[in-house]
């Protein structure tokens, strides 16, 4: 248990160290990677613990988004904008799992895909509350005590700050009884079922938690780039955010942080591919859901396993191996 | 009167190509646990296919619509199922929910990036023109459309019901083991579902794109309708794709003339979201139990 706080404070360290020396373009692409580690993990709950498929993960960042924003403009500080943007998020999700998670099938998948579509088109269209296709202008970024965070390296420190109180709380819900009834649920729904664990209420919290993480990264989103726009809440960034997931390793802490990096940074890396950058990166995902569906950190596992000195004897490894 | 007569026909017409993809979606599901969300792109490739034949290859249309098929049943029907699904299934759906995404993903940039991100023009097998029937106008081409689906319909259901191969699928729908005991081959079973969703997710593409004029995005809507009329008509059942289906097409139609165009899209969206809540099994399905 302290291994992995000594990590965790190992993390923070690198964490906070990130920035210096690099450019402002560097650093606000880490800002953007901890964004969507955040609406990462907060898919990652729905999907990897719960086991629920949701593709609206980007919807919700648009709300929270746009709620932010419209809310610091009107003068709210972000501190409070923020959370009423999470609140809203969370009540959403209620509403909108409520009726999709009755039924034990992956209809929440479709519920998101409909919802996410629902959301882009009512942002798109009423332009008298979001600006429409011309988007949000004018958003500040906030201040804190006095230090503002207009430079871009105060408002990576402003990210990661946040990134790390979630991250925190994030672990911090895994290793409580919530959290273990989440990984019941994803283990065997029946077996949970039978000793106690709602499964109905227990999924639906995960769906609504997972949303308003969602919510978070999304005000977070508003004040990095100061400006709105529809076009980046569309299904292709539910999508994205899910095969962060997916491909960073579903139901791992680190995964949705390691899937992050890769989509963010990867352009970066290939963009001399430019046109053809998406299809190498689904194709490569495709690959990895054949050979290793659960994704790059149970790559990790596996290959760490093989340098782990094995635990069982020699007459028990037809057993060990279940 | 005749007004919305006509948007109901050309609805009809629109909505029985819908459900072929419904159809085949609802197929896989059943026979193989696969949610397809490649569907749309399954059905906006053979036409890409077709029109590389034409263009490259110098190829007649008919002659090209053929290779298309054969090329949509190798790749989409047996390389899908053998590359994709069959190792993916066994670690969970969710990963295989995933993989889909991203192949069509995958498909979608290739048609972008190798062909053309512009909306194409696809050669009709029927004339562009339309006839009077009580006077309301009628598009040859819907008429054509409504029948050629209908009778893949008749076909199909005849062959799973009135064939032994095709209740031998629907005994692997319905339950594999006990199939496989009775002497059933269910992995050719599986595999027949496939080539079936293949071939249906072609003659969807070569229906709808002389009026859906072929786009890479095409996927995207045409997926998002699949599923939605898969959903609504009731997925245990394959009359409720093709209810789902025509209903879709109808509500779609009359929403492009009563509703503003900026909500159009959105009425299908709100039906799917009206259906999962009220009545979840779909309008035809039936309510279904729990298994443990």
């Amino acid at each position: 248990m302290s291994n992995k706080l000594i990590l965790a404070g190992i993390g923070v360290v690198i964490l906070l160290l990130l920035p210096i020396g690099q450019g402002n373009y560097v650093t606000y692409l880490l800002c953007s990677w901890l964004i969507f580690s955040i609406a990462a993990m907060g898919l990652n709950l729905t999907l990897g613990y719960a086991g629920q498929v949701s593709l609206a993960q980007a919807a919700f960042m648009g709300i929270g988004a746009y709620t932010s924003a419209l809310l610091t403009i009107a003068g709210l500080h972000w501190l409070v904008a923020a959370p009423i943007a999470m609140i809203l998020c969370f009540g959403i999700g209620l509403v909108l799992g409520y009726p999709a998670l009755r039924v034990q099938n992956h209809f929440l998948a479709f519920v998101t895909m409909a919802f996410n579509i629902l959301v882009y088109l009512i942002i798109r269209n009423e332009a008298w509350l979001t600006g429409g296709t011309l988007g949000l202008d004018g958003i500040e970024r906030p201040a804190f005590f006095g230090i503002e965070t207009d430079s871009q390296r105060a408002f990576y420190y402003f990210t990661a700050i946040v990134f790390i109180v979630v991250a925190f709380a994030f672990a911090a819900m895994i290793r409580s009884p919530w959290g273990r009834a989440f990984k019941a649920l994803r283990e065997n729904p029946i077996r949970a079922n039978s000793v106690g664990v709602d499964i109905r209420r227990m999924t639906l919290l995960a769906f609504a938690i997972g949303s308003s993480l969602g919510g978070l990264a999304g005000a977070l989103m508003a004040s990095l780039v100061q400006y709105l726009d529809p076009n980046s809440f569309v299904l292709m960034h539910s999508m994205q955010i899910l095969l962060m997931v997916v491909a960073g390793g579903s139901g791992f802490f680190l995964g949705p942080i390691l899937g992050a990096a890769l989509v963010i940074v990867m352009p970066e890396y290939l963009r001399f591919t430019e046109g053809y950058y998406l299809m190498i990166y689904s194709g490569l995902v495709v690959v990895l859901m054949i050979f290793y569906p659960s994704g790059l950190i149970g790559l990790g596992q596996k290959l760490t396993n093989r340098f782990k000195p094995q635990r069982a004897r020699a007459d028990l490894k037809e057993g060990a191996k279940l | 009167m005749t007004d919305f007569v006509q948007i109901v026909l050309s609805g009809l017409a629109t909505g029985s190509v819908y459900a072929l993809a419904a159809i085949g979606f609802t197929l896989l599901w059943q026979a193989s646990q696969t949610i397809n969300f490649a569907q749309g792109e399954f059905v906006m490739m053979p036409a890409f296919m077709a029109l590389a034949g034409i263009h490259f290859l110098g190829l007649p249309v008919i002659v090209a619509m053929l290779l298309a098929l054969a090329a949509s049943l190798l790749i989409m029907g047996l390389g899908f199922k053998k590359l994709v699904v069959e190792p993916i299934l066994p670690h969970g759906t969710l990963p295989l929910v995933t993989a889909t995404i991203a192949l069509g993903l995958f498909m979608k940039e290739s048609v972008k990036e190798l062909y053309s991100a512009e909306a194409q023009p696809f050669p009709s097998l029927l004339p562009h023109d339309a006839i009077n029937v009580f006077g309301a106008s009628i598009s040859i081409i819907d008429i054509g459309n409504l029948t050629i689906a209908l009778l893949v319909v008749v076909a199909l259901q005849y062959f799973l019901n009135g064939t032994r191969t095709g209740r031998s699928m629907q005994a692997t729908a319905q339950n594999p083991n006990v199939a496989l005991i009775l002497g059933v081959n269910v992995k050719k079973m599986i595999l027949y579902t496939f080539l079936i969703n293949a071939a249906l997710a072609t003659i969807a593409s070569f229906l709808v794109s002389p009026i859906y004029l072929p786009k890479f995005s095409n996927g995207e809507y045409l997926g998002m309708v699949a599923f939605i009329a898969a959903i609504v008509g009731g997925f245990n059942q394959v009359r409720g794709a093709l209810v789902g289906g025509l209903l879709i097409g109808v509500v779609d139609n009359l929403a492009a003339t009563y509703v503003s165009t900026q909500y159009r899209t959105a009425v299908p969206l709100i039906l799917l979201l009206v259906i999962i809540m009220v009545r979840p099994q779909g309008l035809l399905g039936k309510a279904e139990g729990r298994s443990v």
